[in-house]
């Protein structure tokens, strides 16, 4: 029933409206058409001024409100995307001070130069000056904002550096499961067709590879502090992508096309609880490539710690291979893991 | 055939006969329904594409009440769309649906053919003096294409598994195989042959546009004579007969991929707990061909709208617009850059970085000829004498929302700010402002402007004010703060952000943007009520040139019929912009050049 009553009521709004501009169309031709129009003309001419003020300062008091929701004043999490913030901002003064003084060109002269009986309009086809003048100096601003952006894109999509931690990410239909290489630093092979979902092999690996058999299978991703990550990224079904916005990166999963991303985390989980004044903070991977119905809720936690904290953590889990093959574990619990920092960097098994 | 046409109808007016529709036996299905008068069929591309904006913005104001408040519960909305609201809640599968009609309907069945094919139609004959297209049957065939297109669109609504829910941009695998999404069962063949035939209409809509403009000039319309109207509808043309078949080879391949098990897009799948059969296809593949129109796409739906503000403002500040050959220039460098700057919507999809920074480069080379024309735009106003007609409050207000929106293709463009925006907010905000709320400001401004010279009628300007206001208020507060949005890398096409840290302390903010939204919403159909009541209603046009323009379809009667001009066709003498010169309010394209008269 209230249902009817709103529709009932926005109904009669609506008629109101129609009926008082219907009215307002008679009145003014019976004050003559051209003097309710010319009246139109100042109203109209008045109010592209009024919006002119009232929407700077809408577009400040916005930014009162919600610059500070965004995280951006206490920068990124990650050691890259503080070229992330600085071009932003580069990028910001720059288009800033076009968007104002081009808005304020715009209504200023809508309302300066409205129609005067007084006034005839200036006849100005052409001036070839003024307009080599805004060719050329729109593009030189862009020029440099293409070569900082350039250098800074280069720069992220660099090959991680040797000593990085590896962590292997595969999105699926709406979940993300993380692998680590284990002591050998190697990621076993991985083949689709081996996926076998009863026998517990969810990420398809190849256990005939014996760099399989120290891998680990986790759900949720820890990595150490102030150490540059790889991301080695795939997918089974679907695009997803994998979206880092604290540590702004962002890397496709594309079945069958593996990616690769990396960046240093600057600031532990605590740490960045504290920073943000947000007790349940968290790094959160949000999937940012429409994946089908449960695209909104495949969320992964990264779980940024001290390097001792994460050695423990890493020293605590158990192989796949030996969780799924109970039978081929060694007696004595498994051997302590450990990275191995001076390892070469494993591109060549990334298939 | 074309020429045959032409000869017939000169025959007619050689009699000198001005109402020469009544030679022919004209029914109600001839004169309304299967027309070959471009006049008429611009009006049903017109009606059509209202009929489509009020599905697919209704469409928008349903999924924003879910995202208003993720846990409210209307149980009305259970009775309106049954299993779809199941408990008064939108199910996700149909929140996705919505989405992705609501970017297909508003981009290709609204601000392509909706706005290509009224003003193409409806202008390019009557500003460069002709009698009709250069094939009038094609044309009709574009609309009636476009017609069962609509149809087929429409129907993947009522299938059982419901419509596409892949997103507009349909990319495979997601939208390839079924077990994926219910969207992608039988809702996306619907899709994809709708398209097909949609992708048919704006071919042959294209190449009589071109055709016509390029052959059918009257005596001394040199293309430099030209409206920029036409110049911009010209590009348009051709980008759309360049890219538009290059999506329907996409669209082809992904219906192979879907029904005859071939793998063009796809390789290494496990879905639903299957491994796929499929081996060696690039899901990559999809997004270059899809790109490769749908980045054209978006000068297809703005480019007419520059056109018809530039025009508008000119006539409206009584001034030539200012650098016509800056503004050729600058159309006709979009028009080749639009073809160059795809791969900038897929920086993070593992593009070669390489690749990547040359698309940099050429995604904000776009930006030079866009300051050209923002800052032409406003020189055009600076010393005029500006009339704020419906239609100028609109093509004002394009240029704004071209500015604010334009400016943020700059942090876009920008692949090192790209990782960190890509799929958020911001590109929602950004891409509905330049592309959507600007080409609706172009397309209104165009409906005001030659509203009378369509039906004979002024629509009502107090209802026209009202609309100009709220909704230029309303999308600025809808669109701006999204960017804030964006800046936290809250992801677009998220149904529910209420469990993520990161996203929900913007829950208010939703609320806010939804509740504007419903307003704007509500205003449009303020101008749906004006523009069919007008037709039959409005107040009577009694001049021949109301607005005072130079343009040729003001030498036309007030109700033109089939071949536009009863005598003779017109002889230009002089360009359209001729506003203010030497003393005169304006000097009309038929006018020949004076002994006296001043260069421009």
């Amino acid at each position: 029933m209230n249902e009817f009553y709103l529709v009932a009521i926005v109904a009669m709004i609506f008629i109101v409206i129609f009926q008082i501009a219907k009215a307002s169309e008679y009145v003014s031709i019976l004050k003559g058409e051209e003097k309710s129009r010319k009246q139109n003309n100042r109203i109209n001419a008045f109010l592209m001024i009024a919006f002119l003020v009232l929407g700077l300062y809408g577009a400040w008091y916005c930014n009162e409100l919600y610059f500070g929701k965004t995280l951006f004043p206490q920068g990124s999490a990650s050691v890259q995307g503080e070229n992330i913030d600085l071009m932003l901002y580069i990028t910001i003064a720059v288009t800033g001070v076009v968007f104002v003084i081009t808005q304020i060109l715009l209504f200023w002269f809508a309302y300066k130069y409205q129609e005067s009986d007084t006034r005839k309009a200036f006849y100005f086809p052409h001036n070839n000056k003024l307009e080599l003048l805004w060719t050329t100096v729109p593009a030189i601003v862009l020029t440099i904002l293409v070569a900082v952006g350039i250098k800074f894109w280069f720069g992220f999509t660099s090959e991680a550096p040797q000593d990085a931690v590896v962590v292997e990410i595969t999105g699926h239909q709406f979940a993300w499961d993380f692998r680590y290489p284990g002591a050998d630093n190697k990621l076993g092979k991985k083949n689709y067709k081996l996926y076998n979902q009863p026998a517990g092999n969810t990420l398809a690996v190849d256990f005939d590879d014996p760099d399989s058999h120290d891998d680990i299978h986790v759900t949720e991703m820890h990595i150490p502090v102030n150490r540059p990550v790889k991301l080695v990224i795939n997918a089974q079904d679907v695009i997803h992508d994998v979206g880092l916005s604290h540590f702004r990166m962002k890397m496709d999963a594309v079945p069958g096309i593996p990616t690769t991303m990396w960046f240093t985390p600057k600031y532990t989980t605590e740490e960045m609880r504290k920073r943000t004044g947000n007790p349940n903070f968290l790094y959160e991977i949000s999937c940012d490539q429409i994946c089908g119905k449960g695209h909104f809720s495949m969320r992964g936690i990264i779980v940024v710690e001290t390097e001792a904290d994460y050695k423990k953590w890493l020293e605590s889990q158990k192989s796949e291979y030996f969780t799924l093959f109970p039978d081929k574990a060694p007696a004595k619990p498994a051997a302590p893991l450990a990275v191995d920092t001076t390892a070469k960097p494993m591109a060549s098994n990334i298939h | 055939m074309s020429t045959a046409t032409l000869h017939e109808t000169t025959h007619h007016e050689s009699h000198g006969d001005a109402h020469h529709e009544h030679h022919h036996q004209e029914t109600f299905i001839t004169k309304y329904v299967f027309s070959q008068d471009h006049k008429t069929i611009a009006k049903q591309f017109l009606v059509t594409g209202i009929i489509w904006a009020f599905i697919g913005g209704l469409f928008s104001v349903i999924f924003r009440l879910q995202l208003a408040d993720p846990n409210a519960v209307y149980p009305w909305l259970e009775d309106l769309l049954g299993h779809w609201a199941k408990g008064g809640k939108l199910q996700p599968e149909f929140y996705y649906a919505l989405v992705t009609m609501h970017g297909t309907i508003l981009v290709f069945f609204v601000l392509t053919a909706g706005l290509s094919g009224t003003f193409a139609n409806f202008l390019i004959p009557l500003q460069i003096g002709a009698r009709d297209m250069a094939s009038p049957m094609l044309n009709m065939l574009s609309y009636w294409f476009f017609f069962l297109a609509s149809i087929i669109m429409l129907s993947s609504l009522f299938v059982q598994t419901g419509p596409a829910s892949g997103g507009w941009t349909i990319y495979p695998p997601l939208s390839a195989i079924g077990d994926a999404s219910s969207g992608s069962k039988i809702g996306m063949d619907l899709w994809l042959v709708g398209m097909a035939m949609f992708i048919v209409s704006s071919l042959l809509g294209g190449l009589n546009y071109i055709t016509t403009i390029l052959n059918m000039r009257t005596k001394g319309m040199s293309m430099t004579r030209m409206p920029l109207t036409i110049w911009a509808l010209f590009f348009t043309a051709v980008l759309g007969v360049l890219s538009f078949p290059v999506l329907l080879s996409g669209a082809i391949l992904l219906l192979f991929d879907r029904n005859l098990g071939t793998s063009f897009y796809l390789s290494d799948l496990i879905v639903a707990g299957k491994v796929l059969p499929n081996e060696g296809g690039s899901a990559i593949l999809f997004q270059h061909l899809f790109w490769f129109l749908g980045h054209p796409e978006v000068y297809i739906i703005l480019l007419p709208a520059m056109g018809m503000a530039s025009e508008i403002l000119s006539v409206n500040s009584r001034k030539p617009i200012f650098g016509y050959m800056a503004m050729v220039g600058s159309l006709f460098a979009i028009t080749i850059l639009a073809f160059l700057v795809w791969a900038h919507h897929m920086f993070v999809t593992g593009l070669n970085p390489f690749l990547g920074s040359i698309f940099v480069l050429l995604t904000l080379l776009i930006a030079v000829p866009s300051a050209i024309k923002v800052f032409n735009w406003l020189t055009t106003l600076w010393k005029g004498n500006i009339r704020f007609t419906p239609a100028m409050m609109f093509a004002i207000g394009f240029v704004s929302l071209f500015i604010s929106g334009g400016l943020t293709g700059i942090f876009l463009g920008n692949s090192a700010l790209d990782i960190h925006l890509h799929d958020t907010y911001f590109v929602i905000a950004h891409f509905h402002i330049v592309m959507g709320v600007a080409s609706f400001f172009g397309m209104f401004a165009g409906v005001y402007h030659w509203y009378p010279k369509m039906f004979g009628r002024y629509l009502n300007n107090t209802l026209a004010y009202i609309h100009f206001w709220v909704t230029i208020i309303g999308a600025y507060m809808i669109f701006w703060p999204m960017h804030y949005e964006g800046l936290a890398g809250m992801p677009r096409r998220y149904y529910d952000f209420s469990s993520w840290e990161s996203f929900k302390m913007f829950a208010g903010l939703n609320q806010f943007i939804s509740f504007v939204a419903l307003i704007v919403f509500a205003t449009q159909i303020l101008f749906i009520i004006n523009f069919f009541y007008s037709i039959w209603k409005g107040r009577k046009v009694t001049q021949q040139n109301p607005w005072g323009a130079n343009t040729l379809e003001w030498t036309t009667p007030i109700r033109p019929g089939h071949g536009n001009w009863p005598g003779e066709l017109p002889e230009v003498h002089r360009w359209p912009y001729d506003y203010s010169k030497d003393g005169h309010d304006h000097i009309a394209q038929t006018e020949p050049i004076g002994a006296d008269e001043s260069k421009h």
